[in-house]
């Protein structure tokens, strides 16, 4: 069973109020996008293997709000190190959700390291997050969603979405209008 | 601005004067033995996230984390980490994000490793190339003038200012230690 990760996303997503959002490149990004715009989602389309620790930086800055990184396989394998870095700062209000379909979904599908089995809830229990876990069915989504806004973290939650194509949803791609956007939309709300 | 001009081995007080004046919040840092007094200085500041990265390239995520956040954030590195970041660093190009890079250099001035040596001597071309305002300071006398000229850059317009602290400033890492 896996999951569409449309659906997920979106029910994560739901009724966010508050919640601060920074997605990985590529098809994260688009998911991001699909469940809705919102001037707290920090899109990506490069830096790949920096959105965790961009992550990080927001919440070390930021302890009064809760901060969701959503990302793929290949961007956290990349950043493998920020998990250990994260995990000497253990910042309760961050959680990382990697929406991992096992492959390379912008470059043709090729297989990444976990679809050899290699285990990012391991991995990031071995760096000193606090919670860890695999989401493959639709009705986690819920708990998952309790884990953003309220669990103790570093939380990592591995999602295991089908490799489905899925339609590009494009947000914004300037980055000085998303940086823009993001900071005056931080500024300007209570928090 | 003129302040008293700091003794050779206290220039990265100087330093962390700056970081104090103009409200840096978080300091990401690859250990490097001409940083170990300002990463000290880092750590016992309650007022300062130390974040030790396992690669220079995370420090700079964590700068736009943290910018985003409304936090400044400054990176402390040896010359071989700049190697590392070079993708990265178009985060902050493409989204405009100011952030000092504070590099010491190897593999100059009386280098004993000749592996340090290829990086070292691109350092300041591979900065430049990725968009960079560079300082060099050879003297302990002009670190506090320079590095607070690029603290005002880069926080005040938003720009990636590096500052490569030469090795004859640092001293000549001995073989021996």
């Amino acid at each position: 069973m896996m999951l569409d990760r449309r659906d997920f996303v979106r029910q994560i997503l739901a009724d966010r109020g508050d919640l601060l959002v920074v997605s990985g490149l590529g098809s994260p990004t688009y998911d991001a996008a699909a469940a809705g715009d919102h001037p707290l989602n920090f899109y990506l389309w490069g830096a790949m293997g920096g959105t965790a620790m961009i992550g990080l930086g927001l919440a070390l800055a930021r302890p009064d709000r809760r901060v969701a990184v959503l990302t793929g396989d290949g961007d956290m394998l990349m950043g493998l190190g920020s998990l250990a870095t994260i995990g000497v700062k253990r910042p309760r209000n961050l959680a990382v959700v990697v929406l991992d379909n096992a492959h390379y979904g912008e470059t043709g599908m090729q297989a990444s390291a976990t679809s050899f089995g290699v285990d990012l809830v391991a991995t990031a229990l071995a760096c000193r997050f606090r919670q860890a876990r695999a989401a493959s069915r639709i009705a986690d989504a819920a708990d998952v969603r309790q884990l953003l806004h309220r669990g103790e973290g570093p939380i990592l939650v591995s999602a295991r979405i089908d490799d489905a194509d899925v339609p590009r949803v494009l947000p914004l791609r300037d980055g000085h209008a998303i940086k823009q956007r993001f900071i005056e939309a931080l500024n300007c709300r209570p928090g | 601005m003129h302040t008293p001009t700091p003794i050779d081995t206290s220039w990265p007080d100087a330093i962390y004067a700056q970081f104090q004046r103009v409200g840096i919040r978080q300091v990401g840092y690859v250990p490097d033995a001409g940083h170990s007094r300002l990463i000290a200085l880092c750590q016992a500041d309650p007022g300062i996230a130390d974040v030790v990265l396992t690669t220079e390239e995370e420090g700079v995520g964590l700068v736009a984390g943290a910018a985003l956040g409304g936090q400044r954030a400054a990176l402390l590195m040896q010359s071989s980490g700049v190697g590392n970041c070079i993708n990265m660093f178009s985060l902050l190009r493409n989204c405009g994000f100011g952030c000092v890079v504070l590099v010491t250099m190897r593999g100059e001035f009386g280098e004993f490793n000749p592996w340090q040596v290829p990086m070292g001597t691109i350092t300041e071309d591979v900065l430049r190339l990725a968009g960079f305002l560079t300082y060099r300071v050879e003297s302990a006398d002009d670190v506090d003038d320079i590095v607070g000229a690029g603290c005002d850059m880069a926080y005040e317009g938003d720009l990636p200012v590096a500052i490569l602290l030469a090795q004859r400033l640092i001293g000549r890492k001995q073989w021996t230690k």
